[in-house]
């Protein structure tokens, strides 16, 4: 029953989309002002059908209705409620209806708020984002459809993936994916914008909505992703450079960098060209990166899903969308005239494209590389932390100043009078640097500069703010807040990076242990039944022999039985100024348990840190609204 | 004309990268190492774990049947696997485990055998996991059945189970 309406739904979505090309074809040799009423009634009927079947979707995950293989393969009546519903988009199928909803709920809103503006250039984007719905709507009905049956019917299902049932996991994909799917918006825009010769100013203030919704929501994306793997995976890590993860690390720098170009444009009524290449990017590098993760082509710990055929689908269509966007840039291009001085605005934010695309680079060489080299040489290499550690951090240093010092100069020319203010500022940074050396201990010089730095940007920004506070003026407050995030989150990487103590020892209940300032005794261990998993929990009491302050901490083996799976919980405690993290794990056949503490310093600023800096994009978003 | 050289070099690399993903993709067997069952394995060196051995595919001669055993000490799936090795040890008569330590600090490899218990006959090092891609190995942990003419008669990829370690005393009887 649920299976014959969603496949009804997302048939109509389909056939929908058909026609919203057919009539925008014919809208266009219509020689009026506006867009056809009729052509705003079938987007809404099309958003309408999409919602709808990602609802049905998510109903037959709650009702546990395993006439569908997808909620049999994906879920267990004895699973939470929480996780039935996540159960809707933690598989491959159910996450490319959520993709499909986003590419049409985007296509939705940009039509209804760009309402007033050039026809054809509606149009055209109209065109496009079908062509694109409609790719992903084939996809999903020949090869990954969430509807399909089995029969006979299971009583039971197979279970969702433990590590996977996480709240920062289960909200993990919806916000990426706005981040991703919504940047389809202006891939198509981008392209409409050449061929309807709708170009500069008025194209920078029609996407640049968009593309401050998709850069906060990836950015939240990536940080739910990374909460995910901190406090699931129990290594205590939160970013592992692992090729699935750069995945979603490669569109953001590109957004970053369209982000901050799209001002230039607005402002200055330049580099429109490269601000076309970057819309196109954005979206082909997203798509680039599904490719990479849902193929297998990866081969990394992360591949949850893959499957050849889907890979050779998505490479088709990425090809396709490619090829129609290199041919349509240069048909449709002109040539641009740019005289910026060195020391302007435009030059120091177009610093940041620089900086994104040196990183770009790098993250990219180090995932597409292994692969070139394997298909072309039959050699295997693995490309881990230490070659970003070498070829990223040293970089972040300068752009951290950048990023400190772009904001101050003026538009078209500027003379530098805040020479001094800047150095008194590198010294204060300088001394705040040694001062964290010597409370913590010691470290290397790249750690050192990149913490000056850092510290040179917060500092920066937050007399910026100060500014802000005193008289209203200033404008930027969304920039401040995002680029202090950036300066805090770097700041806090280091030292939690550079100061982490760990321990690593095996105790058996009764039994203590000290180490530095602290002991540990193993109390008790307690075996408790939950709704979808059994538990083993260890209770410890952590005292701090020099301030005597104890805590007890929880840490859990579990014991799924859908599928049989052991995890490893860690308990964290956190506080403002650090993180104690215990994890345990049971050792056969023997009373002992492996015991690993790490104390982890301001771990939750960088979860701060990240969510400042997508504040910052939610704020500039208020900004454009109520104005 | 220098446009007509961009466009020219963009699409060649558009095609370039293409075409890689898509040879990629059709070459997925390379990933599937199973297709290196029936052949023999390739000559190697590595140090001993405690550097006090070379270990080498002579000493995989002198032994009726191998399982060569890649792990290491920071891998959730390998101690989940653990038991299952200690037990081969002690229950699979004509059996030798090879352990190969992959890109680990020896150290925290020492550690994990101490605390663990160490089934393996060798132990060696690969701290830079080069050898290991040479065995068809990228993510940890496998296992390899070899007799003593180094061919391969068994490839066990991820952690082993109870069907597994069943299945590897029922071959080296």
């Amino acid at each position: 029953m649920l299976s014959n309406t969603g496949i009804t739904l997302v048939i109509l979505t389909t056939l929908l989309s058909i026609t919203v090309i057919y009539k925008s074809f014919v809208d266009l040799h219509i020689k009026n002002n506006l867009v056809n009423q009729k052509i705003l009634n079938l987007v809404t009927f099309q958003t309408t059908f999409s919602i709808l079947s990602f609802i049905v979707l998510i109903v037959a995950f709650v009702i546990s209705d395993f006439s569908l293989v997808n909620v049999y393969e994906n879920s267990h009546t004895k699973k939470p409620l929480f996780y039935k519903i996540s159960g809707a988009w933690g598989s491959h199928e159910g996450s490319l209806l959520l993709w499909i909803n986003i590419l049409v709920i985007f296509s939705f809103l940009f039509l209804v708020f760009t309402k007033h503006n050039n026809k054809s250039y509606l149009l055209y984007t109209l065109i496009f984002q079908n062509f694109l719905i409609l790719g992903f709507l084939i996809f999903l009905l020949i090869n990954s459809n969430p509807f399909s049956k089995i029969y006979p019917i299971p009583i039971e299902g197979l279970g969702l993936n433990p590590i996977l049932q996480d709240p920062a996991l289960a909200i993990h994909p919806p916000l990426l994916y706005i981040g991703f799917v919504g940047s389809s918006i202006y891939f198509s825009a981008g392209i409409a914008s050449l061929i309807s010769n709708c170009r500069d100013k008025f194209f920078a203030k029609s996407i640049k909505p968009w593309v401050l919704i998709s850069w906060s929501f990836q950015t939240l994306g990536i940080t739910a992703g990374s909460i995910w793997a901190y406090y699931e995976l129990g290594w205590g890590g939160f970013w592992f450079w692992d090729p699935v993860e750069n995945a979603s690390l490669m569109p953001w720098f590109v957004i970053t960098a369209l982000m901050h170009s799209v001002i230039v444009l607005e402002k200055r009524n330049s580099i429109y060209s490269w601000v076309i290449i970057l819309c196109l990017l954005t979206f082909t590098i997203s798509v680039t990166g599904t490719f990479l993760v849902r193929s297998g082509i990866l081969n990394s710990v992360h591949t949850f899903a893959n499957d050849p055929s889907r890979g050779l689908y998505i490479l088709i269509f990425l090809s396709l969308m490619i090829f129609l966007a290199l041919i349509v840039f240069f048909r449709y291009s002109k040539k641009e005239e740019y005289n910026f001085l060195l020391k302007s605005k435009e030059t120091l934010i177009l610093a940041n494209n620089w900086f994104m695309f040196f990183f770009l680079t790098a993250v990219m060489i180090g995932t597409l590389y292994p692969i070139i080299l394997e298909v072309l040489n039959n050699t295997k290499i693995s490309v881990g932390p230490p070659f970003y550690s070498a070829v990223i951090f040293p970089f972040v240093i300068p752009f951290l100043i950048f990023m400190a010092l772009g904001p101050k100069i003026n538009w078209i020319k500027n003379k530098y009078k805040e020479f001094l203010s800047n150095f008194l500022i590198l010294i204060a940074a300088i001394i705040l640097n040694f001062l964290i050396y010597f409370l913590l201990g010691k470290y290397s010089i790249i750690s050192n500069l990149i913490i000056i730095s850092s510290i040179f940007l917060i500092i920066h920004s937050v007399k910026d703010l100060l500014t802000f506070f005193k008289n209203k003026t200033v404008s930027d407050i969304s920039r401040i807040i995002s680029h202090l995030g950036f300066g805090m989150l770097i700041l806090f990487i280091g030292i939690s990076h550079n100061f982490t103590t760990e321990n690593d020892f095996n105790l058996k209940v009764g039994e203590k242990k000290k180490f530095s300032v602290y002991q540990i005794n193993f109390n008790s261990i307690q075996m408790e039944n939950e709704k979808n998993y059994k538990k083993i929990v260890g209770e410890f009491r952590l005292i701090n022999l020099k301030s005597n302050f104890e805590e007890i901490l929880y840490p859990e083996i579990r014991i799924y039985e859908q599928p049989e799976t052991l995890t490893y919980e860690a308990s964290i405690k956190t506080k403002l100024s650090s993180d104690i993290y215990l994890t345990m794990s049971n050792i056969s056949r023997s009373d002992y348990y492996n015991i690993k503490f790490q104390k982890k310093p301001f771990m939750i600023w960088i979860w701060i840190s990240a969510i400042l800096i997508a504040s910052g994009g939610f704020i500039r978003l208020i900004k454009i609204k109520t104005r | 004309m220098k446009k007509t050289f961009l466009k020219l070099i963009l699409f060649a690399l558009a095609i370039f990268i293409i075409g890689t993903f898509y040879v990629g993709l059709k070459k997925t067997e390379i990933y599937d190492t199973k297709n290196l069952i029936g052949t023999n394995l390739d000559n190697f060196t590595l140090n001993s774990l405690n550097e006090d051995l070379e270990i080498n595919q002579e000493l995989i001669k002198e032994n009726q049947y191998n399982l060569i055993n890649f792990w290491a000490s920071w891998c959730g799936p390998c101690r989940a696997e653990h038991k299952y090795l200690m037990n081969l040890n002690r229950n699979a008569k004509n059996l030798k485990l090879i352990g190969i330590n992959f890109k680990d600090d020896k150290k925290n490899a020492n550690k994990f055998l101490s605390k663990f218990g160490d089934p393996y006959h060798y132990s060696a090092a690969d701290s830079e996991g080069k050898v290991s891609i040479n065995f068809g190995v990228y993510g940890i942990p496998e296992s390899i059945l070899v007799d003593n003419n180094l061919k391969i008669i068994k490839k066990f990829i991820g952690p082993l189970n109870q069907d597994e370690y069943k299945d590897i005393i029922n071959l080296t009887k």
